[in-house]
């Protein structure tokens, strides 16, 4: 098999990834602008990215009394101070636009008596978001000049003198190679799932809660055209309900059941309630024989029982089945935690692209929303629709004008050298290794030697050395894998862009010589939390794939950011 | 956790093949819908709910607790109506009013 047909395609701007903040953007370039607009889309956008089954509260709002700022000195507490000021401000201040234009598109969100939000704790919101990305989509099929081109997989930027000039990629059901030439790109393809060996590693690997689908592409084409990379061991582990790994602040928040040990033991306020102390305290209290954890839901009312079961069918249906299947209604049994494997997800975390505060990364007119823009943890889905249109905002103004130019030659020589890569892993030689194989080889490393669930998410600097090495290694065989089809091609990109994360997030791992954030980032050799690593961890990849690092000092709060290139 | 698709119901719209998150199903020899990678399935349902014709289950794998028991859903106006059906026969239906918001 082959590649059989070829398109370049000339548009303004570029958005990589039709999920959460990829849709809102193109919502605010056609509200701002003619730009026309190229949504380049993995899957469908009607329920692709994070938000397919539905979310059941707007977990990053400014609620009735609080303030903007009250969001950043949260999350920046929560990460024990290494975040983008600048960017957690302007992202909190443009919660409520958000929040209200969703509403008006069609999103349910519970109101009181006085027509105010109900709230589910000082910063969330309640919704019913089945359809939440259902409406999005919605929204953007009915834009003039905005193409969304469903089941294309971008490969890589075209970057020239560090500007963008667009992007490569094929479609994974017919194989049409793309050549997408843009003024601006927006990269919003979330985060990188499956480094790790997840929790339940056979028959069920993939969970209802981040996409595994979500493969570190976008950091994985940023990184290898040089862009700067921030906070990658600021790793988010997520505690959830066992088994199912569905979200537990509905329970946890929205009926108030705490986390207690096997004893009964209510553990939550010895280790303290941020989101990493939070999941330390569950893997500490198994280490030490307390296990297994759970969140006290026994002794709820029938109608909590019924309203859980009904909340859960709203965002992770498996966790409902899973009570319906045991026979037992979370009053009649206490609902089991435990962490997942880590991921780098700048929704959760800091980790990412770094951006300025118009959100833009280091390589000019290549923008970053969403999972992939770091240094704005804490953002989850209002945060990333807010970095969608701030980007978006600063495309029309500045990015529109001039696009790179390309002669019509250098075009088709571009596209056909990516042809001749697709094509060589499309051969007919049977290769020793399969992707799959490779990606079981790679996630048994991570595990063991760079902090995964096997390791207690904990490392020191003999076993980072080792996982450097042995993900070097799967990188060579990695080049040398083969696909029968353009959806084994798929899987074959997708490995490669998770050995390239994998990669970078060691060298991050490896960098930050001090535990800031247990479980989060815990290296043995370095246990203590040090002052003099108050600052940002940021890396670079050379044209020789040589990793180096750059330390930053802390953007301080009151200031707006710019790359000085 | 993973699907399975009744292949005496399924129409073959393909509406599933296009909606499928992880583009995960295709269309076998005889027209209908096959479930391509079932183990790279998570769950999401978006399959069961454009299914027109109710031909596609969610079930949970064993690895996880399922015991057999499969779950599909039916748009009634603003209701969303979650079926699941034990391995003993016995049903029970999950109503939700689309138009409100959960409670927690």
């Amino acid at each position: 098999m082959q590649i059989q047909k070829e398109k370049i395609i000339h548009t303004d701007v570029l958005i990589i990834g039709g999920g959460t903040a990829g849709c809102y953007a193109a919502l605010t370039l056609r509200s701002l602008s003619e730009a026309s607009v190229v949504i380049a889309e993995k899957a469908d956008i009607r329920r692709s990215g994070c938000l397919a089954a539905g979310v059941n509260a707007l977990n990053a709002y400014i609620t009735k009394g609080h303030t903007p700022q009250f969001y950043v000195d949260y999350a920046k507490k929560d990460a024990a101070g290494i975040v983008r000021e600048d960017l957690l401000l302007t992202m909190s201040e443009g919660l409520s636009e958000v929040t209200k234009k969703l509403e008006e598109l069609g999103l349910v969100i519970l109101k009181d008596e006085q027509g105010e939000y109900v709230t589910r704790g000082p910063r969330n919101i309640k919704i019913n978001g089945e359809n939440i990305k259902t409406i999005l989509a919605d929204a953007v099929q009915k834009l003039d000049d905005v193409e969304v081109i469903n089941h294309l997989n971008i490969t890589d930027y075209i970057v020239r003198d560090n500007r963008i000039a667009g992007a490569l990629g094929f479609d994974i059901l017919t194989g049409t190679a793309y050549e997408i030439r843009a003024k601006a790109v927006l990269c919003a393809t979330g985060g990188a799932s499956g480094l790790y060996r997840p929790n339940n590693p056979g028959f069920s690997r993939h969970k209802m809660w981040y996409s595994p689908f979500n493969t570190g592409a976008g950091y994985a084409m940023g990184i290898r055209a040089g862009a700067e990379m921030t906070t990658f061991e600021m790793r988010f582990i997520a505690l959830r309900c066992k088994d199912t790994i569905a979200p537990t602040g509905t329970i946890a928040q929205g009926v108030g059941a705490k986390q207690i040990n096997a004893k009964g033991e209510v553990y939550e306020d010895k280790y303290g309630l941020t989101t990493s102390q939070r999941l330390y305290g569950t893997v500490r209290e198994s280490l030490d024989g307390n296990g297994p954890c759970y969140l006290k839901t026994e002794g709820l009312t029938a109608d909590e029982d019924e309203a859980l079961l009904k909340a859960y069918l709203n965002m992770a249906p498996s966790q409902t089945l899973k009570w319906i299947e045991s026979g037992k209604r979370p009053s009649q049994q206490n609902v089991e935690i435990e962490g997942t494997e880590p991921y780098v997800v700048g929704g959760h975390t800091a980790s990412g692209y770094w951006v300025d505060t118009h959100r833009q990364t280091t390589i000019h007119g290549l923008y970053a929303a969403g999972d992939v823009a770091g240094g704005c943890p804490q953002k989850y889905v209002t945060g990333a629709l807010v970095e969608g249109e701030i980007a978006a905002k600063h495309i029309v103004e500045t990015a529109l004008s001039d696009g790179l130019a390309l002669t019509a030659d250098e075009e088709g020589r571009i596209l056909a050298d990516k042809v001749a890569e697709y094509n060589a892993f499309l051969g007919e030689e049977r290769p020793f290794f399969t992707v799959e194989e490779l990606e079981e080889a790679m996630q048994k490393v991570m595990d063991a030697y760079a902090g995964g669930i096997g390791s207690h998410y904990q490392y020191n600097e003999r076993q980072l050395a080792l996982a450097d090495e042995k993900i070097d290694q799967l990188m060579d065989l990695a080049d040398s894998v083969g696909a029968g089809d353009y959806h084994e091609l798929l899987f074959v990109y997708e490995l490669k862009e998770r050995l390239t994360v994998c990669k970078v997030l060691i060298a991050h791992l490896r960098a930050r010589k001090e535990t800031r954030w247990h479980s989060f980032a815990e290296n043995l050799d370095y246990p203590e939390q040090k002052d003099e690593w108050l600052k940002y961890v940021n890396s670079r990849m050379d044209e020789d794939g040589q990793i180096h690092m750059v330390y930053r000092d802390l953007v301080p709060g009151g200031s707006l950011y710019e790359h000085s290139h | 956790m993973s699907i399975r698709i009744n292949q005496d119901r399924c129409i073959g719209c393909k509406r599933c093949v296009s909606v499928c998150p992880g583009s995960l199903i295709d269309i076998n020899e005889t027209g209908k819908a096959r479930m391509h990678y079932p183990k790279d399935c998570w769950g999401c349902v978006s399959c069961v709910k454009e299914c027109p014709v109710q031909a596609i289950d969610f079930y949970l794998g064993a690895d996880m607790g399922g015991r057999g028991s499969t779950m599909n859903v039916t748009t009634e106006g603003q209701y969303i109506k979650w079926h699941i059906r034990r391995p003993d026969g016995s049903e029970e239906t999950i109503t939700i009013d689309r138009k409100q918001a959960n409670s927690y």
